[in-house]
């Protein structure tokens, strides 16, 4: 399809997945990452912190120089820095709200005026079961990813009249780095998942793909979670 | 840049921006009344005139701009 996407977080986990799913499309895919390194088949790679807006900016302006308006933008980037609040640190804290939504909130505003003067344009947030479940040890990522629902209805408002569509998918528990640590934690997850097995990370690829399609074009604010169950109900 | 030169610069943009004839786009002319924008379509312009004159508008100016004319005043003060 040839679509110029841009996708932040894709070196690894979720974010590779969904990188990989755009290239298989045949479209012109765009990684960011803190590294630089995304996945093979991209037709370009940025070492990016999306914590820093200039970072952002700077990358950004020069995919839409190489490659024109953005199409599709995914806002992946996520970092985790579990703990009981109480003993939370304040920079355990601002690290995953500089990331999780300072980033997402840079890299969404970076790409929306070339998508407005386009007249289409895609935006999905990756963003979790985490807050409508409430998980201990998470008050930092689970604020800033509910954090994320309340940016993605304000933008869908924004934008809708440009035929743009903002969305969020909330993943469960998926099989990546960011879940390979989370120790027994993870087994008492897995027993409450109803479809009684852990995500894959294609399994959230899929949902953006949708989302990114012509099949979605009237689906704006929504949330749609892919989690085998895991927040039935919420 | 002479004010015409300026006039003419801007005029350019409102045509692109907001797709109208230049021939409505006077100095009196009301973006929301009379060339059919909206306020997304009037953050787009400014963002094309900041890029266009090298200028940056403030958040707080954008109430300001309700007329070719309005915009045209400050960002010409810019210059």
């Amino acid at each position: 399809m040839s679509r110029h996407v841009i996708i932040t977080g894709a070196s690894r986990g979720i974010g590779a997945a969904i990188a990989q799913h755009f290239i298989d499309l045949g479209d012109k895919v765009v990684g960011m990452s803190r590294s630089g390194t995304t996945p093979q088949g991209c037709v370009k790679s940025f070492a990016v912190d999306v914590s820093n807006s200039t970072s952002v900016n700077e990358a950004v302006k020069a995919s839409i120089e190489e490659f024109g308006p953005v199409e599709v933008c995914v806002v992946n980037a996520g970092v985790t820095r579990d703990g009981l609040a109480m003993r939370m640190t304040d920079e355990q804290w601002r690290e995953v709200m500089a990331t999780d939504l300072d980033g997402a909130f840079y890299t969404a505003r970076a790409t929306m005026a070339s998508m407005v003067r386009n007249r289409q344009g895609s935006i999905i947030f990756i963003g979790s079961i985490s807050p409508f479940i409430g998980v201990p040890g998470q008050a930092n990522y689970g604020a800033a990813k509910a954090g994320l629902v309340g940016l993605a209805r304000s933008l869908a408002q924004e934008v809708a009249s440009r035929s743009i569509t903002v969305n969020v998918v909330a993943p469960g528990l998926i099989e990546t780095d960011m879940t390979s640590d989370l120790g027994p934690a993870k087994d008492q997850m897995m027993a409450m998942i109803p479809m009684g097995r852990i995500g894959q990370p294609s399994d959230i690829a899929g949902v953006v793909g949708f989302l990114a399609s012509n099949h979605a074009r009237y689906i704006t604010g929504a949330v749609i979670a892919s989690d085998g169950g895991l927040a039935l109900g919420h | 840049m002479d004010r015409n030169e300026a006039l003419a610069k801007l005029t350019d943009n409102v045509v692109e921006v907001l797709a109208v004839d230049p021939s409505a786009v006077t100095m009196e002319a009301n973006f929301f009344d009379d060339l059919g924008a909206d306020s997304l379509d009037l953050v787009e312009l400014v963002m094309a005139l900041e890029e266009t004159f090298n200028v940056e508008v403030g958040e707080d100016e954008l109430k300001d701009i309700s007329t070719v004319g309005a915009a045209f005043e400050l960002i010409y003060a810019k210059l």
